[in-house]
């Protein structure tokens, strides 16, 4: 006997009513292809952009619904070891170090467990050198004994620009460092790694781990060896992997300039720009002209506005049916007033989880998330960067750069005629906001106070 | 074409919709500019040629044409152009694997002549044929015949990418032999035993003069060595966006074991497929991307309906009814993008059952039968019938078991007048009865 089926209020998905009580809100954009919980395990020696993949991976895996963490075991040390004197702490002879060392593995280690089986993580990055085989076999014991899917990421490097670069950008401004100066921090650093040298056993797939499934990262990115891939979010990390760089670039983000349908408050639909609109797009083709970006992409999306805004640029430019504003199905061409008085119960829906929440008939910012990453893909792959884009768009593409969460992403700001500059800056993005002085309606919506159910609409 | 173009001038350049795909196109003095990117799933700039290397029977060709499957269905028109079909072409009769002996002067002189046909062929396809990506499938063993092919490529301004599947596995290469090559045209008059000698002394013929891809020597080149049928890869160099999704094609398993394993159950997010799959007692899992496709302001209207309101729309989705686009709704080109991961998924599965709708279940089905835009709207997925799909050799066996419980049918043939200017019998004159 099938059993019945009752729509879900927000999310607008079929569940059976066997499920009892309201299922857990779906995580993942889609079908939960990753069942049980992964621990990427990072290798290498100092300085070679584990924390940087670290951080990347996991602002990526969260933002498309992967609950994930970074445990760096560094930080444990700082916290045991209050006051870090010299590289002396890392000699391999020096035994209370190295007990101190392992202790703090440990104790991260057992921070991955509590994440992984009873905070809901479903991705744990372990950061650390993990250089030996020793403490390598170690987390594979502890991923076996407790059912973790372990993945190394091994980063190889022997350039030493990039190294030097490296310990400029990320090292010498670390706690650690905080009472030295810059060259005898980086003189420092380099004792350090040459501790771990001696000692280090790379990642082998010829014979002692083939079996293991891992990739490595050569030469940032020049060469990459892929072993095993076992599942499906082993592929997607390897798949990122490979499409992101590091060469300097910056992204601009910006929303269309001000419609016909914004003036009447009116949402959704395919109108065209307003006067103001249009002095929006030149003021746009004037900033592009002095920020003078190189080889810069341009991309809109396929509605009229975003066109027309980029149209005015006068340079080539791509459309992306995915940077199509947000689907508000039947709720298109309506004004905020006008859903309020016809869908009171939708409005309000709307208001309680405006991230999950679906419009009848139309998308959520959860589908938003699914429908743009190919575009983060691609601009991950690319250098300079223009996206004119959508209100609920440029939400979604900002919350990935700035690691925003779920609950943030629907409230970001994105007014209409301001440009966000972004840039890659050590473990983040700096942003700068410019508003071209064209004066423009507001769409944004704050997060209201009270539920309106408890205001007693 | 029509008085229903809108025409909205405001700006440098005019943007006039497209009435068959709703997209907007800037126009000067009435006529649409040609440079206008649409971005479907990749855009190159330059042609790309994506070249083989390896030892027979280590999969290349399967590789090849795989890869050329499923570039055609994202919309990257791709061809591949195979060695050894010149080779049977000129030679016509296969006498033994002496024709591939290194001291077989004669032999290598055709074998020669064969490539740089083909090469040609390559630079037509990819200059004025419409092209963007040409496989070149061939051993390409050796250092030299591989920069013969990058100088080629840089003269004609081509970007390379080299597939290399390097085996070393027995029983994966007997199996090989097994199942591509002993049903080749060169064997068609032995048996066996004998076609699989031959073959084992021509495998050897390339052996000694075989040389791989070089971490060092080729360090400049562009390329992914497969190792151990895909559980290893290494990736040198990936220059640009094609490359990065043939990477991800390699990423999949392409070799499976029949074992018995779960099925995975997987449906849309509308209520009758989950009705359907709820019906099967096991778990499943729900995509929005198999959803149907979303008929714009023509939703759940019936056939005759959308000729009396819209009679130029449905003319137009019989002119081109895989690019036309339903107003605010899609197209079965917009399904495709739309249904590329779970493609991706399906690839990296093993025993997979799709429940979902017409629409959607062509494109997937025209991706693994390898059926251009032309098909895909019209292929025949009826209700209640199962389309099985087996990997075999090179391609897709297909069992089609129906179920055996009524239903109306739901496929509308291109009915002959596509004119905007046809009357209402000539439109309708194709729809199936219902009620």
């Amino acid at each position: 006997m099938p059993r019945e089926l009752t729509k879900n209020r927000i999310q607008k998905i079929w569940i059976s009513s066997k499920d009892d009580k309201t299922p857990s809100r779906r995580r993942g954009a889609g079908p939960h292809l990753a069942n049980p919980p992964t621990v990427i395990v990072m290798v290498g020696l100092p300085a070679r952009g584990k924390t940087y993949m670290s951080k990347k991976l996991t602002r990526y895996l969260n933002w498309i619904g992967m609950p994930t963490k970074v445990f760096n075991v560094g930080e444990y040390r700082r916290e045991a070891v209050r006051n870090y004197s010299s590289y002396d702490f890392f000699k391999s002879d020096n035994e209370d170090a190295v007990k101190i060392r392992h202790q703090c593995a440990l104790a991260a280690l057992g921070d991955v467990k509590s994440y992984l089986t009873d905070e809901g993580g479903q991705v744990a990055v372990f950061d650390a050198t993990n250089t030996t085989r020793q403490r390598r076999d170690m987390i594979l014991d502890f991923g076996r004994s407790h059912g973790f899917k372990i993945f190394f990421i091994e980063s190889v490097c022997d350039d030493p620009n990039v190294i030097a670069s490296n310990i400029m950008e990320v090292k010498v401004s670390c706690p650690d460092y905080q009472d030295c100066n810059r060259m005898d921090a980086m003189l420092d650093f380099q004792k350090r790694i040459e501790c771990y040298q001696a000692a280090y056993q790379p990642l082998d797939p010829d014979q002692y781990d083939r079996d293991r499934s891992f990739i490595k990262v050569i030469d940032v990115g020049r060469r990459f060896l892929v072993n095993r891939v076992r599942d499906h979010i082993q592929s997607k990390i390897v798949y990122y992997l490979m499409n992101i760089h590091v060469q300097p670039r910056a992204i601009y983000l910006c929303c269309h300039g001000e419609s016909v349908d914004n003036l009447k408050g009116r949402m959704g639909g395919d109108s065209e720009l307003s006067a103001r609109g249009r002095k929006f797009a030149t003021a746009l083709a004037q900033f592009v002209e002095l920020q003078k970006p190189r080889n810069l992409k341009v991309w809109s999306s396929q509605l009229c506005r975003s066109m027309q805004t980029a149209e005015e640029l006068g340079v080539p430019y791509e459309q992306w049916k995915a940077l199509n504003e947000i689907d508000t199905g039947m709720c298109e061409e309506m004004t905020y007033d006008e859903i309020k008085e016809r869908h009171p119960e939708e409005f309000a829906l709307r208001d309680e989880d405006k991230y999950y929440y679906r419009y009848p008939s139309g998308e959520s910012y959860q589908d938003l998330v699914q429908r743009v990453e190919p575009v983060i893909m691609e601009m991950e792959r690319q250098e300079n960067v223009l996206v004119i884009s959508h209100q609920a768009v440029m939400r979604c593409l900002l919350a990935y750069f700035l690691d925003k969460s779920a609950e943030e992403m629907p409230y970001l700001k994105c007014p209409l005629h301001t440009v966000l500059k972004l840039t890659p800056v050590a473990y983040g993005c700096k942003v700068e906001s410019i508003f071209l002085d064209v004066e423009a309606v507001n769409t944004h919506r704050d997060r209201p106070e009270l539920p309106l159910s408890l205001a007693g609409h | 074409m029509d008085n229903e173009d809108l025409h909205i001038g405001t700006c440098s350049r005019e943007l006039t919709q497209n009435p068959l795909r709703k997209i907007w196109i800037p126009c000067k003095n009435g006529l649409p500019e040609k440079h206008i990117f649409q971005r479907r799933v990749c855009m190159t700039n330059c042609p790309t040629l994506i070249v083989t290397v390896g030892l027979p029977a280590r999969g290349k060709t399967y590789i090849s044409k795989k890869l050329t499957r499923y570039l055609n269905w994202i919309g990257v028109p791709t061809k591949e152009f195979n060695v050894g079909q010149y080779r049977r072409e000129y030679l016509k009769i296969y006498k033994s694997f002496e024709f591939f002996r290194a001291d077989n002067e004669e032999g290598l002189k055709i074998r020669r002549q064969c490539a740089l046909s083909a090469l040609n062929d390559v630079r037509q396809y990819l200059t004025v044929g419409g092209g963007q990506v040409a496989v070149f499938d061939a051993t390409n063993t050796t250092r030299d015949r591989r920069s013969t092919i990058v100088e080629f490529a840089e003269n004609n301004g081509f970007k390379v990418f080299f597939v290399e599947s390097v085996c070393e596995d027995p029983d994966v290469i007997a199996a090989n032999i097994v199942q591509v090559k002993l049903g080749s045209p060169d064997y068609i008059n032995c048996n066996t035993e004998e076609a699989v000698e031959d073959f084992m002394k021509r495998i050897e013929c390339y052996e000694t003069s075989y040389q791989p891809l070089d971490e060092v020597l080729d360090r400049d080149l562009s390329y992914i060595k497969v190792m151990d049928v895909g559980g290893r890869y290494l990736v040198n160099r990936v220059l640009d966006h094609i490359q990065s999704r043939i990477f991800g094609k390699c990423l999949r398993k392409f070799i499976e074991e029949q074992n018995i394993k779960d099925l995975k159950v997987w449906t849309s997010q509308m209520k009758r497929t989950i009705q359907t799959a709820e019906v099967l007692g096991v778990p499943y899992e729900q995509w929005k991307a198999l959803n149907e496709i979303n008929a714009g302001v023509c939703e759940e209207m019936m056939y005759e309906e959308i000729q009396e309101s819209f009679p130029l729309e449905f003319a137009m989705r019989d002119q081109d009814k895989f690019r036309y686009r339903y107003p605010k709704g899609e197209s079965y080109e917009d399904l495709v993008q739309r249904l590329e991961p779970v493609i991706m998924e399906l690839e990296r599965q093993e025993n997979v059952l799709v429940v979902c709708h017409q629409a959607v279940m062509r494109c997937l089905l025209a991706y693994f039968l390898d059926k251009g835009a032309g098909e895909l709207p019209y292929l025949k997925c009826p209700l209640h019938t199962v389309l099985k799909l087996t990997p075999v050799a090179y391609g897709c066996r297909v069992e089609s078991v129906c179920l055996n419980v009524e239903a109306v049918n739901t496929h509308r043939h291109r009915p002959e007048n596509v004119n905007v200017q046809r009357s209402t019998e000539d439109a309708l004159q194709t729809v199936p009865a219902h009620f």
